[in-house]
Order: structure tokens, then sequence, then C-alpha cells
């Protein structure tokens, strides 16, 4: 090799690398504190009631899927502690939730209902139509596409001098867009006031982390665009909720976004259309139900005295119960009527869509 | 920006320098830099984020710089913005206007000229409107701000140097969906838009020389489709050429012929035409001049009409 080469070389490899962000933490595997938290008893057991509905919810859909009753959908089994513990950090009057697919539990939190929930995996169109004060953007199926449109928002209220920030939730595969790099790189420009909540949840449908980027974390992806990106354990409910808490923070002080990884795995499906087992090998499925964000905080709240054995089963009667109701009050909805799907296309519809409705209202589709 | 205090004008170059063709020329100094902003060299963050401002309740005119590079943000654009409405079931709207200039003839580099119209008339949702004249640049324009749901607005390259026309002083709209005659005439209709009018009536005058008597008329607005013009000017003169910049296969022209064979096929004495683009992309400078659709090449269809 030649002398400058060799130089140029040594150069590289000098940069090859950034410092790894800091990991936060505070629960052990077994619910232990590692450190001082800050949240109360009372907020703690609250977020598990949470995460509690957010896991029943997604068993039972897959179940009722089973049955041929719903739709295709994507469960968050595994990652209710990622979303419920970045959406407490929330002020819901102020603050905007903007999902991908895969945190019901966190949008619960935030006050999307249960009963809309269920009715979006039966395919009914109300379900996108997120209630009128809920600062929520709906379901979104483009992978980190709803990342720009979260951006837009922040920067809006930034520009309006409002109080309000924006969480956006997005997964590891969603980091391979240029959607997620081109949102990230407007928003640190604009100082928007904008976490991006990135759920590494290990899988991008079949596909690791590995396979999707050679960067060591994704949060180091944050320092590209000037701003901070730091990582959680996202199966700890205490973790998400602090480090999503002082983003926001920074954000409502005018100092811009953060990129958050809260590092965590999907124990279930990628949809039901999925089967798992072709890719995923048992024994990492195994470690990771040992870190179950549900048993974690169960016992951490056991362990303190915030519930006992009894409170916890009647807690998930309670639960059960809750989604009875809401499944009874989501089949009781009517079926959309079928021209329903020629609404909203625009303010006022076209004379030409006028008419093709019309024509729909006459004799059917075709 | 006068009249509504919630109008935002962003994109790349739109601030100190005005915009590349000086489109938003003077707006930086007298409105400040918090409601003219310079952004990245990003189409599919321009666009999405002009939503995220929408549903803030400003209401963005967001410019792609060229729409040749529109398909950057084809999702943000086609699939986001498109049906920010509809999606919701009406929760959240995008009263948002998207500035593209496009089209041929300035000898601009490649990708700079072509006219993709047609990939976004395909977008329920999406409104696409092709002024032609000055004054229904801004008519319509500011038709387009005020207007409830998203508009891609393209400006021909050509009218930014070429087109000299009147502009109606004050605050002046036209409403969106609604061609116009451009010239009146008897023999043939000649349908186009945006730069292509200039052609048509270029060619409408040659034929009157020939004795051919060319109407002309000015669509404007391509989403919504005046049906109603085009099938009056059809019924009246009973032949009809489409001029389109872009090449032939699935043009909007296409879109026009069907229209014209469902509104009036008994009124045509002859079979439709059309003036378009050969199916090849977009040449480089040197070439440009024998691909997109002149005069000469809309009278030949004329006179051919005429002898069906």
């Amino acid at each position: 090799m030649k002398k400058a080469a060799r130089a140029a070389s040594a150069r590289l490899d000098g940069v090859r690398s950034v410092p790894m962000p800091p990991m936060v933490k505070y629960l052990d595997q077994d619910g232990e504190l590692l450190e001082k938290q800050s949240m109360s008893d009372e907020l703690a057991l609250e977020g598990y009631r949470v995460m509690l509905r957010g896991r029943r919810f997604d068993e039972r859909c897959v179940s009722l899927q089973r049955q041929g009753r719903m739709v295709t959908l994507a469960p968050g089994i595994g990652q209710e502690a990622a979303t419920v513990g970045a959406a407490m950090a929330l002020d819901a009057t102020t603050d905007w939730f903007v999902p991908q697919y895969r945190e019901l539990a966190g949008q619960l939190w935030h006050g999307y209902p249960l009963r809309l929930a269920f009715l979006w995996h039966v395919g009914h169109p109300i379900a996108f139509q997120v209630p009128g004060d809920l600062n929520m953007l709906p379901f979104q199926a483009a992978i980190a596409g709803q990342l720009p449109q979260a951006v837009g928002l922040a920067w809006g209220l930034r520009l309006k001098r409002a109080r309000g920030v924006v969480v956006a939730v997005f997964g590891d595969g969603g980091t391979s867009q240029g959607d997620f790099h081109e949102a990230a790189n407007l928003a640190g420009v604009m100082k928007a006031p904008i976490i991006f909540l990135c759920q590494n949840n290990g899988w991008a449908i079949s596909t690791t982390v590995e396979q999707q980027t050679a960067s060591e974390t994704l949060a180091q992806k944050a320092v590209a665009y000037g701003f901070p990106g730091i990582q959680c354990d996202g199966n700890d409910l205490f973790a998400v909720y602090a480090t999503v808490r002082e983003a926001v923070t920074r954000a409502r002080n005018g100092e811009g976004p953060t990129l958050v990884e809260a590092i965590t795995y999907r124990l279930g499906l990628h949809t039901t259309a999925d089967d798992p087992t072709r890719y995923e090998p048992r024994e990492m499925h195994d470690m990771w139900v040992d870190r179950d964000p549900l048993r974690r905080m169960q016992l951490h709240l056991v362990s303190r005295g915030v519930i006992d054995r009894s409170g916890l089963e009647r807690m998930e009667d309670e639960v059960k119960e809750e989604l009875r109701v809401a499944w009874d009050e989501a089949q009781k909805e009517p079926a959309p009527d079928p021209s329903y799907y020629f609404g909203h296309v625009h303010a006022s519809p076209s004379t030409r869509l006028g008419g093709q409705l019309k024509r729909f209202e006459r004799d059917g589709p075709g | 920006m006068e009249r509504d205090e919630r109008v935002v004008v962003f994109g790349e170059d739109v601030g100190v320098t005005g915009g590349v063709f000086r489109a938003t020329d003077g707006l930086f100094a007298r409105y400040g830099q918090a409601r003219v902003i310079d952004t990245p060299l990003a189409e599919g963050v321009i666009a999405g984020a002009a939503i995220g401002l929408a549903i803030a309740g400003w209401v963005p005119v967001a410019e792609i710089q060229f729409l040749g590079f529109a398909h950057n943000g084809f999702n943000q654009v086609v699939d986001q913005l498109a049906r920010v409405r509809y999606r919701s079931a009406g929760r959240f709207s995008a009263q948002v206007t998207l500035r593209a200039p496009y089209g041929g003839g300035v000898r601009a580099p490649e990708l700079h000229s072509d006219a993709f119209e047609a990939h976004f008339t395909h977008a329920p949702g999406l409104k696409v409107i092709a002024p032609s004249t000055p004054a229904d640049a801004k008519g319509l324009l500011l038709a387009s701000i005020r207007d409830p749901d998203p508009v891609l607005f393209l400006e021909p390259l050509r009218g930014y140097r070429q087109v000299k026309g009147e502009v109606p002083a004050g605050d002046y709209t036209v409403e969106l969906g609604e061609a116009s005659v451009a010239r009146e005439g008897s023999d043939v209709t000649v349908i186009a838009w945006s730069a292509a009018v200039q052609v048509a009536l270029q060619a409408a005058e040659d034929a009157q020389a020939q004795g051919i008597s060319v109407e002309v008329l000015d669509l404007r607005s391509l989403v919504p489709l005046d049906v109603k013009a085009i099938a009056a000017s059809v019924s009246k003169t009973g032949r009809a050429v489409v001029v389109q910049e872009a090449p032939l296969t699935s043009g909007f022209a296409a879109e026009v012929v069907a229209t014209i064979q469902e509104e009036a096929f008994f009124s045509l004495q002859a079979p439709i035409r059309r003036v378009a683009a050969p199916d090849v992309p977009y040449p480089v400078q040197m070439l440009e001049e024998h691909y997109v659709p002149n005069a000469e090449r809309v009278l030949e269809a004329i006179v051919a009409t005429t002898r069906d």
C-alpha cells in the first residue's frame, strides 16, 4: 500500500464509529430497581393497567382473527412498556401521539377508545376517524410515512408558539426509509418539538436489525442530524417514561428533537399472516419471554406492596370486563353504508365523483 | 398572505432568492422568515411536512422545485397528502397547495422538463391545476390556496418567460374545475392545457388561413375536469384534437378522449386525434424541439381530422 493511501486509511479507521449513546435502565429482569426512579406508585399501577389492557386486547384479537372474525392485524405483544411509557410522558391535552401500527397500548393511554380499536381490526373505516378531541393521527401502514407529517405537525406547533410536542412512533425497519432520514433532517434544522420513538423490536417481519443497518445502534443516527439520540430499555416502563419525559422537556424548551431507541422485542407475530417459526430462533424468543415488560412490572409492584396477588386477579377481571364491553359495543356499530367510501375524498365531491356516487346508489358497483 | 395569516410558503430556495424562477420573489422581504421558509433539499418531507403543518392549522403553499423531482416524494403526495381527509374519515384535511414548475421547451437539464401530470391525476383526493395564462395563474393559484383540499398547481416552465398577458389587480380568483374557451370556432375543437394552449392557439391561427375554424378549449383544471365544457364544445364542432406534451401512452389526453367518447360520441363526425410526445423519455436539449408537440404537428392533426 502506498504511503498516502495508508495514511488515509488510518484516518478513516479513527472515525468509523461514534461513541455509544447512553442507555437508560431502572428495572432489572426480576423487577428490582437498579436505581431510584421518579414515577409514583399510583401512576406506575395505572401504567401497568394500560399495559395489561393492551396485552389482553391483542391476545383477544389474535384469537378472534383465528376465528375469522377479524382482518389481518399486527399485535404489539411484548412492546407495551415502550409505548405506554412514552404516552405517559405526554400531556394529552396539548401533545400529539403519531402512531405507526404497533403501539395500540400507548394509544389507549393517550385516549384512543378500545371500541374503536376493535373496529380497526374488523376493517371499519371509523377506526381511522380519530375522535375530535384527541391529539393523534390515524394508524399508518407506510413504514415511516407518518414521520414527515409528524415533523410538519411539530414544526407547525412551534410556529404557532403552542405548548404541544409530538411523539412519533416507528420501528427499527423504519430507520431504513428515506422518510425517516428526511424527517429527522428537517426536524433538526427547524428545531421541531418532536420525539422520534423508535421501537427496536428486533425484527422487521423476518429481517434482523443487523440486516437492516450497519450502524451499531439506531439511536446514533440522530448524531448526523444534529440532535441527541439515546437508548433505553424498552421493556422497562420507568426507563421509557424517564427518557421520553426528558426529551419532552427539551422539546418544550425549544431545544429541538430527540431520537429515543427503545430496545424491546416483538413477542408475538409481525401480523396474523406471519409465521415467525420460519425465522425466529426459539432460544431468542424464550430469552425475551423472561424479559417480558408486564412480568417485570408486576414483580416490581408486588414486591413494593403496591398490589397483591388478589389485586392482580381483580385487575385481570376488570380488564376482561372492559374488553367484553368494548367488543360488544363495537359489534353493535352499524356496518358502513356501501356508499360510505365515496365520502371524504374532497370537502365537496366534484361533478364527476357526484355522478359516480349517483350511479353507484342506483346500480351498485361497476 | 396578506389576507390570511395562516398561509406559509416553503420549499427549496423560495426564501431569500425568491425561487429559481423568482415565483416567490419579494415574499421573504415582506413576510419574513417565519412565513417564507427555505427548507432542506428533500421533496418527500416538503410534501409530508405540509400535511402536518395543515393539521396544526397552517395553510401551506409549498414548492416542488421541478415536477420531475416530485417522485422523490411520491408517497407523501399521492399516498398521504391526497388521502388525508379520506383516510381520517373527515377528522383531518390538508389545505395544501403544492406548486411545481413543469413541462419543456426552455432547454432545461434532464428531468426538469417532463410533463408528468398524469402520474398525479390518477390520485383520488388530489386536485391538479394547469393554467396557461398569467391571469389564470393568479386566479387559480389564489383559488387553490383557499381550497380546503390539496392542490397540485402546475406552472409551465415556458410560461415564466415566454408568455405575457394582463393580470387583474387585487384579489382575483378563478374557480377550480372550469375550462375556458381560449378561442371560439366551429369546425374542430382543440383541447389543451398549460403550455400546449399557446401551441394550440398558434395552430388555430394557421388553420384559419386554410379556412378551418378552430375552437381552443383550455382545460385549466385537469382534476376536477370540466366534462360539461368538453362535451359542449365537441358537440358543437363534431371534431376534436387533444394536445399533450407528455408521451402518448396513458397520458391525460387519453382521459379526455375517453370522456368525449362517453359524453359526445353521437356528435362526432371523425375519430378523435391526439398530438403528444412519442413514447420515449424527454430528450436532452439539442433534441427537444423535435419532441415537444409544436403548432405544425397540431395543425396537421386539425387538417387531418377535417378530412376524415
